[in-house]
């Protein structure tokens, strides 16, 4: 072999090709997207209809509880181009921390509160009342602090005057699929999650009860204000009101907003 | 805020029970993995090793399919001793011990492993039974190392969150421990509350290690 520094032609062939690699690394537009844990199965659909819509384009998506995401963007600066949460609340919040384009807001999809009990259940709640029952030990509901799943649960057992009564027996999920799951799983004896969530697993649950809300379950969606692909964000979220997006949503159980 | 000390106190208890269990367990087990020479032992020791190497949420999920209430171990528990493990404080201790048994068990058994047969043997010439010689001298002499190891597991169960969440969910009062807390105030945006609660499981850790510095023997005494 021959010491010494490499042949001036190496190099030069080595730099090309580390050239290449980091320009094809670097995609024309990666759009973050950080959305409702709910609309997991939803928008991994809509992902690659988007993708095909817009060439170039590839869509990250974040799932979670909607608190966490907007505590991402706002106390982490997270690259986020695009945000959809699962309450007008959150987005209130975000709005007011001028976190998101407050005029490209718009409403995307509706969803109902239902409560579900593991499909092995030997008691099903026919009205709301029943759940202080002690049949019910433990009822999985999302923590109201940052879930909305949570917010909208708490707010329907307050009118109802059945919050006190229920709160001791509240096992916290920090997003609605892990609510879902705790009732899967039969380690709780019933739950509150989105109409959606509970038809994921119709074989571990079933619905009990469909819940009013007090305000409409709707999910708004809005670009990122400090986002860099500004113009490609809001595409996003007027595809998401199209109506190939729509049917998409539909087919999983979501509603029209 | 009162919240906060009821976590600290669940947190405190949780910690405690993990560790004191960890200390008999780990020590008998560190005992006998240093005398005992079997085929396959450094086997069953990697094995023993691995909740320590592990992702706590794999460790809590497979402690929820072992333990939870429709698992074989679980509905036998449930059914004959009455006893739940998921989302009750008894699971956090479980969750708390399975991490953190690896840093009692390696330091007991490097612990033994330097112990002079000379000196157990001495004693047992001199009259002294098995039991009191594991006492009286094989202990004493091992005690800083397996000190260290309880330390380091105290300080694990103290801030163990990912296996502790999956099977002991977050009850306040119950199982909301104070990783948990500051996880859900962030989550929720409420700095305040979490910049308390870090503040409080930060002067406690380091109360904790300066005392059991101080008040445990073993401490090494400066020559001067």
């Amino acid at each position: 072999m021959h010491p010494g520094p490499p042949a001036p032609w190496r190099r030069a062939a080595f730099a090309a090709v580390m050239l290449a690699v980091a320009a094809a690394g670097a995609h024309a537009a990666d759009l973050t997207v950080s959305a409702a844990a709910s609309l997991t199965n939803a928008f991994k659909e809509l992902g690659p209809m988007f993708e095909a819509a817009q060439p170039g384009t590839q869509v990250v998506f974040n799932f979670g509880p909607s608190g966490a995401l907007l505590q991402q963007i706002a106390k982490g600066g997270a690259p986020v181009d695009v945000f959809v949460s699962a309450d007008e609340e959150t987005m209130d919040q975000a709005q007011s921390q001028g976190i998101v384009q407050a005029a490209q807001r718009r409403d995307v999809v509706a969803n109902a509160l239902v409560v579900i009990v593991p499909t092995s259940a030997r008691s099903v709640p026919k009205a709301l009342a029943e759940l202080t029952q002690p049949a019910y030990q433990r009822v999985a509901i999302g923590l109201p602090a940052s879930v909305p799943v949570g917010r909208y649960t708490k707010g329907v057992l307050e009118a109802a005057g059945l919050w006190s009564a229920i709160e001791p027996k509240m096992v916290g999920a920090n997003n609605v699929r892990q609510a879902l799951d705790y009732v899967a799983r039969g380690e709780v004896d019933a739950g509150f999650v989105y109409a959606t969530d509970a038809a994921l697993m119709p074989d571990k649950v079933r619905v009990a009860l469909t819940v009013p809300t007090q305000t409409p379950v709707r999910y708004p969606a809005a670009p990122v204000a400090a986002s860099a692909n500004g113009r490609v964000a809001m595409k996003f979220v007027e595809f998401l009101q199209s109506a190939a997006a729509q049917a998409v949503l539909a087919k999983h159980g979501f509603g029209r907003p | 805020m009162e919240g906060a000390w009821i976590a600290l106190a669940l947190t405190l208890k949780v910690a405690a029970w993990a560790t004191a269990l960890n200390l008999v367990l780990g020590v008998a087990v560190g005992l006998a993995m240093a005398r005992a020479r079997f085929p396959g032992r450094e086997l069953l020791d990697a094995v023993l090793t691995l909740p320590m190497v592990m992702p706590p949420t794999v460790l809590g999920y497979y402690l929820l399919v072992l333990i939870g209430t429709h698992s074989p171990l679980g509905a036998w528990l449930l059914e004959h001793l009455g006893i739940r493990l998921i989302f009750t404080w008894q699971g956090a201790v479980v969750a708390a011990m399975v991490v953190s048994f690896p840093l009692v068990f390696k330091a007991a058994r490097a612990a033994f492993e330097t112990v002079d047969p000379q000196l157990e043997d001495a004693a047992r010439t001199l009259g002294m039974h098995e039991l009191a010689v594991f006492f009286r001298v094989t202990l004493p002499l091992a005690w800083r190392g397996i000190l260290a190891g309880l330390l380091l597991s105290f300080a694990r169960s103290l801030g163990e969150f990912g296996a502790t969440l999956m099977v002991a969910g977050s009850i306040p009062g119950r199982t909301q421990t104070l990783s948990i807390a500051v996880y859900e105030a962030v989550q929720a945006g409420h700095d305040d509350a979490a910049n308390f609660l870090v503040a409080v499981t930060s002067i406690v850790c380091i109360a904790v290690l300066l005392s059991a510095g101080r008040l445990l023997p073993g401490r090494v005494v400066a020559r001067e």
